[in-house]
């Protein structure tokens, strides 16, 4: 294939990588109005295996295989972008992520692994309507700020360019699972407070309790933190120092990674202090998960600054 | 910390009644709470947003002057609020200073119990398992001695203590020392990175400059510097001794007609240097990303543009300016704006402001650029003639033109502009000619010296490392309480995390099987 042919090919199989994505999202949508009028304990009837499911017209089982598509669905998406963001790569002979669109295309695709592996690791697939929704969003939104492939300008010719934003990719795709447990830990952890024992039927309480959500976000969390420390930290730093001549300079990309790092470094906090655990918690999570999307969306588009893949 | 102390974290913020010992005490307990830490890293994290919004002295002060000119109301009220320096404004410094010493006041006692903690031997079990997060009691029939040797090995690491009474063996474990170690590690780390952060602005200098090609030249001395900044324990005199010469910018774009076309792909300045007067020039190839090292300087290309060749000769026929003009690129595309002033034109000085376009094409009438790259170079220029206010003692730009004293040539009823490609000359009205030689580039340099560069590097890594152990490492009490029971022997098994955590009970699970695989192994060697 020639250059052009692999961006030709890549640019379809994004398409196609953003319609399967959306389409999953529907299925995981279908998955829980499904189950909307569904008691928890019908559940447990079943896997103990004593009413085995009769009919297709259980809404359990048409919920659960909702989800099974969904996971599916989800998982092509994955491959089919990995496709795009590889023949991506190809046609512009470099790492595929040099401008916004490339970004959003390989941060949505590292979302989606770190969602995959992580539904095989911990069964958090319940999580799999936000993630699929905010992926099909970030792919759409990438779609907006298409450019061409072609060579890096000469500011990100360095191989921090790959250590520098992988990192702060990996680090976004954990912080977008942690913040998609946050935000159902707070559904939960309010409906458990205020939902009477027979009034608990729908797919809600056929997820964990928010005490297992809670401990679920705190480890995602906890392995993103590092991550981010080294990529916001430490390699945006050494690079800024080869490329602009200082190390840190209060450039608006370095402040939000700044505010980033200093609104998780507080979740971890919360954490352990005592009046400021769960509810408050999740917030802060919430609240760091807003800073990073914001430095990758506000700040490119209406900031500005030196970091040139912005543009 | 509130976990383990609840009386800090948890202490009521009413101000008690007391004297001024009293007082410090609880004010230094409050600012060295949790919680205090917890407020002052948000206020930080709200404190620095401005800085992001409204555009900073340190980092752009072009930007600064021009957010002035847009906003004359607001601009003067925020620059009294330190809105244009938010990182080294009154309130940031004090949101900064009190989480340091929120964080020097945490480490300090910590460590003291950390040190003491770390020669003390586990704690003796507790009277009562059940009241413990998670415990659990098996029978077996191996004996107490055999329990204990089986305990020890699914132990692993942690340092036990056995203790032997009467028909009762107690053994206590604990492991998981090196998380505090790491979280202290860390806590530590922050301080050393700030304290390095500050020496190195301290000491360093940073400076811009405005170089053209084929032969401008730069000494490293104040006077040469367009834009300079230090921190206060630098002095002139610290300025290390070098200079260099440009002989040549390269900057490629994209080329016409191609994806990206205009995007750029290369910036490259080449010339020579010496790193000290009198040594022979050494060469340079300076590019983004890859700058000149000059012992604890270093010089970095950071912008460049057009700087056209311009000869200007007065009425009475004399070479009054012979020189590359640097004009100041305002899009992609290099549409590019400068001012050229010629003071010793005589009878009156000269002044020309204008653009340069470095591939020019028509476009409804007026003249734009189309590239970057200087396939079709146009000068323009509107003139002026007066006193271009040079010996008022103010400090002019060179980029703007003091028409105050000036009177603007017409051309009938229009004003006068000459437009030139390379190689043309056109005539001044009252006498004297302009010609443009052909173009030059200029490249511009940040020179900076920040010493101690290495110190926050390492602060940072030291804290990542003990920021991953206080994150992973479990802090873990267990407690084995094997009695003799008839033939048989009963265990009871407890643990309990210094740090709460909620998967204690299946963290006991894993371990009784572990306890259980330990015995069932002697078991089997036995029979
Ligand atoms: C400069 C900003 C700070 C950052 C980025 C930061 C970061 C962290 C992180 C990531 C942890 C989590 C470690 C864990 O869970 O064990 C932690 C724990 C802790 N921090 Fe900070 N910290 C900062 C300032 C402070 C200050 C000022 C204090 C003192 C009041 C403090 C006191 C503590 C304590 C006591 C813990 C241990 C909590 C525990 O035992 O789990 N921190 N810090």
């Amino acid at each position: 294939m020639t250059l052009a042919q692999y961006e030709q090919f890549s640019n379809y199989a994004v398409a196609s990588a953003t319609g399967v994505l959306a389409l999953a999202f529907v299925a995981y949508v279908l998955q829980w109005s499904l189950a909307r009028n569904v008691a928890p304990e019908r559940e447990l009837v079943l896997s103990d295996g004593e009413t085995a499911p009769s009919t297709t017209d259980d809404p359990v089982q048409r919920s659960n295989m909702a989800g099974g598509i969904g996971f599916s669905l989800t998982q092509l998406a994955a491959v089919v972008l990995l496709v795009g963001v590889v023949a991506r790569g190809l046609s512009a002979q470099r790492v595929p992520w040099g401008n916004m669109y490339e970004f959003g295309c390989a941060a949505t695709l590292s979302a989606l692994i770190a969602y995959v592996v992580l539904v095989r690791v911990w069964d958090i697939d319940w999580v799999g309507p936000i993630i699929t929704g905010f992926g099909t969003v970030v792919l759409g939104a990438s779609a907006l700020v298409f450019v061409p492939a072609g060579p890096l300008v000469p500011a990100l010719h360095s191989y921090w360019l790959v250590i520098h934003v992988l990192g702060a990719m990996i680090a976004g795709a954990a912080f977008l699972v942690g913040a998609a447990a946050s935000v159902l830990y707070l559904v939960k952890a309010k409906a458990e407070r205020t939902t009477a024992e027979e009034d608990r039927v729908g797919f809600l309480w056929r997820i964990p309790a928010s005490a297992k959500i809670d401990q679920l976000a705190y480890r995602v969390h906890a392995f993103a933190f590092p991550i981010w420390t080294f990529a916001a930290l430490i390699a945006g730093p050494i690079w800024a120092q080869y490329a602009w001549g200082r190390y840190w300079g209060w450039d608006p990309k370095e402040v939000w990674a700044f505010i980033t790092w200093v609104v998780y470094a507080g979740y971890l906090h919360a954490r352990a202090t005592a009046g400021w655990k769960g509810k408050a918690a999740a917030i802060l999570a919430l609240v760091g998960f807003a800073t990073f999307v914001f430095n990758f969306v506000g700040v490119n588009l209406f900031v500005g600054g030196l970091h040139s893949y912005a543009k | 910390m509130s976990e383990q102390r609840p009386s800090r974290g948890g202490t009521s913020n009413a101000v008690p009644a007391l004297g001024r010992r009293e007082f410090t005490r609880w004010f230094w307990r409050q600012l060295t709470s949790m919680r205090t830490a917890l407020f002052l890293l948000l206020l930080l994290a709200i404190a620095a947003i401005p800085g992001s919004l409204v555009p900073q002295r340190g980092v752009d002060a072009r930007a600064v002057e021009a957010y002035f000119i847009e906003n004359p109301t607001s601009a003067p009220i925020l620059d009294k609020l330190g809105f244009f320096s938010v990182y080294s404004s009154p309130w940031f410094s004090a949101v900064y200073l009190l989480l340091m010493v929120s964080l020097v006041g945490c480490i300090l006692p910590r460590s003291f119990v950390y040190f003491r903690a770390a020669r003390a031997r586990p704690p003796k079990a507790p009277r009562n398992f059940s009241r413990l997060p998670a415990s659990a009691t098996f029978e077996t029939d191996r004996s107490p001695a055999e329990v204990v040797e089986a305990a020890r090995s699914a132990l692993g690491r942690a340092r036990v203590d056995v203790v032997d009474r009467d028909d009762v063996t107690e053994v206590s474990a604990e492991k998981g020392f090196l998380r505090e170690a790491g979280n202290l590690v860390f806590h530590v780390s922050i301080v050393v990175v700030l304290v390095g952060v500050a020496v190195g602005t301290l000491f360093g200098y940073r400076g811009s400059v405005i170089v053209t090609d084929e032969g401008g030249q730069f000494a490293n001395s104040l006077t040469q510097y367009d834009e300079f900044t230090s921190g206060s324990l630098f002095t002139n005199d610290d300025l290390p001794p070098f200079a260099f010469t440009l002989e040549q910018m390269t900057a490629r774009f994209q080329p016409f007609g191609s994806p990206q076309a205009g995007a750029p792909r290369e910036f490259r300045a080449q010339g020579t240097y010496t790193a000290e007067p009198g040594q022979a020039p050494r060469p340079f190839d300076i590019t983004v990303n890859h700058p000149l090292s000059i012992g604890s300087s270093a010089v970095y290309l950071v912008g460049q543009g057009y700087a056209p060749v311009i000869k200007v000769t007065d009425s009475k026929g004399n070479t009054v300016w012979d020189d590359a003009v640097p004009f100041l690129p305002a899009d992609p595309t290099y549409t590019s704006n400068g001012v050229l002033k010629v003071p010793d034109a005589e009878p009156d000085q000269l002044g020309f402001q204008g653009f340069f376009l470095p591939t020019a094409a028509e476009q409804n009438g007026i003249s734009i650029s189309i590239h970057p790259a200087a396939a079709n170079p146009l000068l323009s220029f509107n003139v002026w003639h007066g006193d271009l206010g040079l010996d008022d003692g103010v400090p002019q730009s060179v980029f703007t033109l003091d028409k105050s004293k000036m009177t603007q040539y017409k051309d009938g009823s229009k004003n006068l502009r000459i437009s030139l490609s390379p190689g043309q000359t056109a005539d001044l009205p009252d006498g004297g000619t302009i010609e443009f030689v052909k173009v030059a580039q200029f490249a511009r340099f940040q020179i900076s010296s920040s010493p101690l560069v290495k110190v926050p590097l390492f602060g940072i890594i030291a804290g990542l490392f003990g920021l991953m152990a206080s994150l992973t490492i479990k802090p873990r009490r267990t407690w084995i309480r094997a009695r003799q029971g008839g033939s048989r022997t009963v265990v009871d098994v407890a643990v309990l995390d210094r740090v709460p955590r909620d998967d204690l009970p299946a963290d006991l699970d894993d371990f009784l099987e572990r306890l259980k695989d330990a015995l069932g192994h002697t078991e089997e060697k036995q029979a």
